[in-house]
């Protein structure tokens, strides 16, 4: 086997899970957070922007317009309760208790398992100034869709090669 | 091909990979704050390129990082000397694959000009200052420093940069990049470093902030009948490329040539699979030419001195069938390779269409192995897209193979593209990028439709929501 560190090509990101997105459009691992958006169940219009803190867990839900979750008053909402969801779905139920640092109590990594080890300390609720910059991020992420594919090669993508191992 | 010539050995380039491994720690743990064995490391480099036109510069750079005080200038000439080590080593193994594959190198388009493409725009250069102050924060930290704090500031720049399509190269690297170490935070904790690959991408990146690095230019045009071989996929979390490899019949009756047709797309991260397909195919027709195992007849098409096809679809139209085994078993052989770029010198860049037969494949551990002409020749078969009909086990037991030999860590492995198979006493052809112009197969339909689904509910709220 060579030797992982001196390969050019070591695969450092597993292969992404596909996933229904009409529920949950956006879900990341980033900044320290579990942070997504996640469509309203009633009205087209709306968005729900939900995070949960590695560590801390501590967890918010607004809308985009900033006006906070009915649902998530001292607890997890069922917005955070399907981000969780999709994102074991995503990155695999390991590679999400590894990043928010879940403690499961000798539990298999799985939604439930995480939702509940970070459930059971407690969390504290934070303010909603997250929304904005996650609900930028989505628009950031949306707006890939609008660039055009090039016939210029991109030699880089060389280091890219695809991988069919799953997280 | 004769595998048996892969396995001498080169001289020279343990000596050139320890220089650059030396390096590689230096900037694992960066150059904020230099040790002595960091000082030894950047002694080392620039003792490599020692007598080359790069010493004076790099024996500055390197004393300059020593002394924690390098400007970005002295990173450029540093990341400039691990380049050209790779490039040494690269040419060096691009001998041994012309003598294993027996076919005619160095092809006689014009010499590539290194000339930029007209994209010196003031904001242009700021944005790749932009990029280089990036990469410059990166290095100091060293990989054992990262934290999301260095690793966010890269989104704006690569924002800016993927609205210029002529900025598309250094905009998908720092982007591929990017979400890697972001992934990998904190830096401090990490059980492994990819110290290689990293450096790979960070030398990269820094050299194509040099404005007018990333220029290929088109240096003539094509007319010809091109048989294709097959796909290679690559792809990260926010872009895929389809690179077409083939072989060019020229229309003026000069020799068939090696050349590659390419497509690629910045994307997000959860369009997959199918998905990718799709965003690649209705920019270029070749894709489904390939899927129905067609040739396609070019007019005028522009290429670029390393063979590359600056696709575009009025150039082009749907040629008689062509088998790509038939084409493997009677036009490759011929084909002329083409030179390479000189910053594409570098051995992860290698990826050269040959055809195996007679081969007896076993399972070695975890991985797949031909014996070919006697030599062990290692399978990499995670590189085979799981949108497609072909699969570990349709290689395994494969007679035949079309396949791009790489080099990577010290061995050469083979890629495949498509393997001929036995299925009900007859020889099939499978093709790694069968699915790219679209598929009647059932499992394909079943994940087109839900790639169709996924697109279209991105499409559905970025309508609504992007533009308020
Ligand atoms: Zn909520």
């Amino acid at each position: 086997m060579p030797d992982w560190e001196k390969l050019s090509t070591a695969r450092v990101i597993p292969l992404a899970r596909p996933r229904k997105l009409a529920k949950v459009p956006f879900a990341e691992l980033a900044d320290g957070r579990l942070q997504g958006v996640v469509s309203s169940g009633s009205d087209i219009e709306r968005v729900y922007v939900s995070s949960v803190a590695a560590s801390t867990y501590t967890f918010a839900c607004s809308t985009n317009n900033n006006r906070p979750c009915g649902g998530a008053r001292g607890s997890f909402c069922n917005h955070i309760l399907a981000l969780v969801n999709e994102a074991v779905l995503q990155y695999g139920a390991e590679r999400v208790a590894r990043y928010l640092r879940v403690e499961l109590g000798g539990e298999e990594p799985s939604a439930p398992s995480i939702t509940r080890g970070m459930s059971v300390t407690r969390p504290a609720q934070g303010d909603t100034a997250l929304a904005a910059p996650v609900f930028s991020r989505f628009l950031r992420h949306l707006a890939y869709l609008e660039l055009a594919p090039v016939t210029a090669p991109v030699p880089e993508m060389q280091w890219f090669p695809p991988t069919r191992a799953e997280a | 091909m004769r595998a048996d010539l892969l396995a001498e050995t080169i001289d020279g380039i343990d000596e050139a990979l320890a220089a650059v491994d030396a390096f590689d720690q230096v900037l694992t743990a960066g150059l904020l704050r230099p040790q002595p064995a960091q000082a030894a490391g950047l002694a080392r480099l620039a003792g490599a390129v020692t007598g080359t036109p790069l010493a004076a510069r790099v024996a500055e750079a390197a004393e300059k990082a020593a002394a924690g005080v390098a400007s970005e200038d002295h990173l450029v000439a540093l990341a400039a000397a691990r380049t050209a080590l790779l490039g040494s080593v690269h040419d060096a193994l691009m001998t041994q694959v012309t003598e294993a594959t027996g076919r005619p190198g160095g092809g006689d388009y014009p010499a590539s000009e290194q000339a930029g493409q007209g994209t010196s725009a003031r904001q242009a250069a700021n944005v790749l200052a932009a990029a280089r102050s990036w990469l410059s924060d990166l290095a100091r930290g060293g990989w054992r420093g990262l934290d999301t704090g260095v690793v966010s500031e890269s989104a704006p720049v690569v924002s800016a940069m993927l609205a210029e399509p002529a900025l598309r190269r250094l905009a998908t690297l720092l982007d591929g990049f990017a979400a890697e170490l972001a992934a990998s935070c904190p830096g401090a904790t990490l059980e492994r470093v990819p110290a290689r690959r990293w450096a790979d991408l960070w030398s990269r990146g820094m050299l194509l902030t040099v404005p007018g690095a990333a220029g290929a230019p088109a240096t003539g045009t094509v007319t010809g009948r091109l048989l294709p071989l097959g796909i290679d996929l690559t792809e990260h979390p926010t872009a895929a490329q389809a690179q077409v490899h083939a072989v060019l019949e020229p229309a003026d009756g000069g020799g068939p040539r090696l050349v590659r047709a390419t497509v690629s797309v910045p994307k997000p991260d959860t369009v997959i699979g199918a998905g990718v397909w799709q965003l690649l195919r209705p920019r270029m027709s070749l894709l489904a030419a390939v899927s129905q195992g067609r040739s396609m007849d070019l007019a005028d098409m522009p290429v670029t001195a390393e063979g590359d096809l600056i696709w575009s679809d009025e150039h082009a139209r749907l040629g008689e069938p062509a088998a790509p085994f038939a084409a493997a078993r009677v036009a490759l052989p011929t084909a002329t390779a083409m030179a390479t770029a000189p910053l594409d010198r570098h051995p992860a860049r290698i990826a050269v269409p040959v055809f195996l037969e007679g081969y007896a494949a076993r399972q070695d551990d975890d991985a797949l192995v031909f014996t070919v002409t006697g030599r062990p020749l290692a399978v990499d078969t995670d590189r085979i897209p799981v949108a497609g009909p072909l699969t570990p086990e349709a290689v395994a037991a494969s007679g035949a193979c079309i396949g791009l030999l790489r080099w990577d860590a010290g061995s050469f492995s083979v890629q495949p593209l498509a393997v001929e198979t036995t299925v009900k006493k007859k020889a099939v052809a499978v093709q790694a990028g069968g699915w790219a112009g679209g598929t009647t197969d059932a499992a394909g339909v079943k994940a087109e439709k839900a790639a169709t689904d996924a697109t279209s509910v991105l499409r559905e709220r970025a309508g609504r929501l992007l533009r308020k």
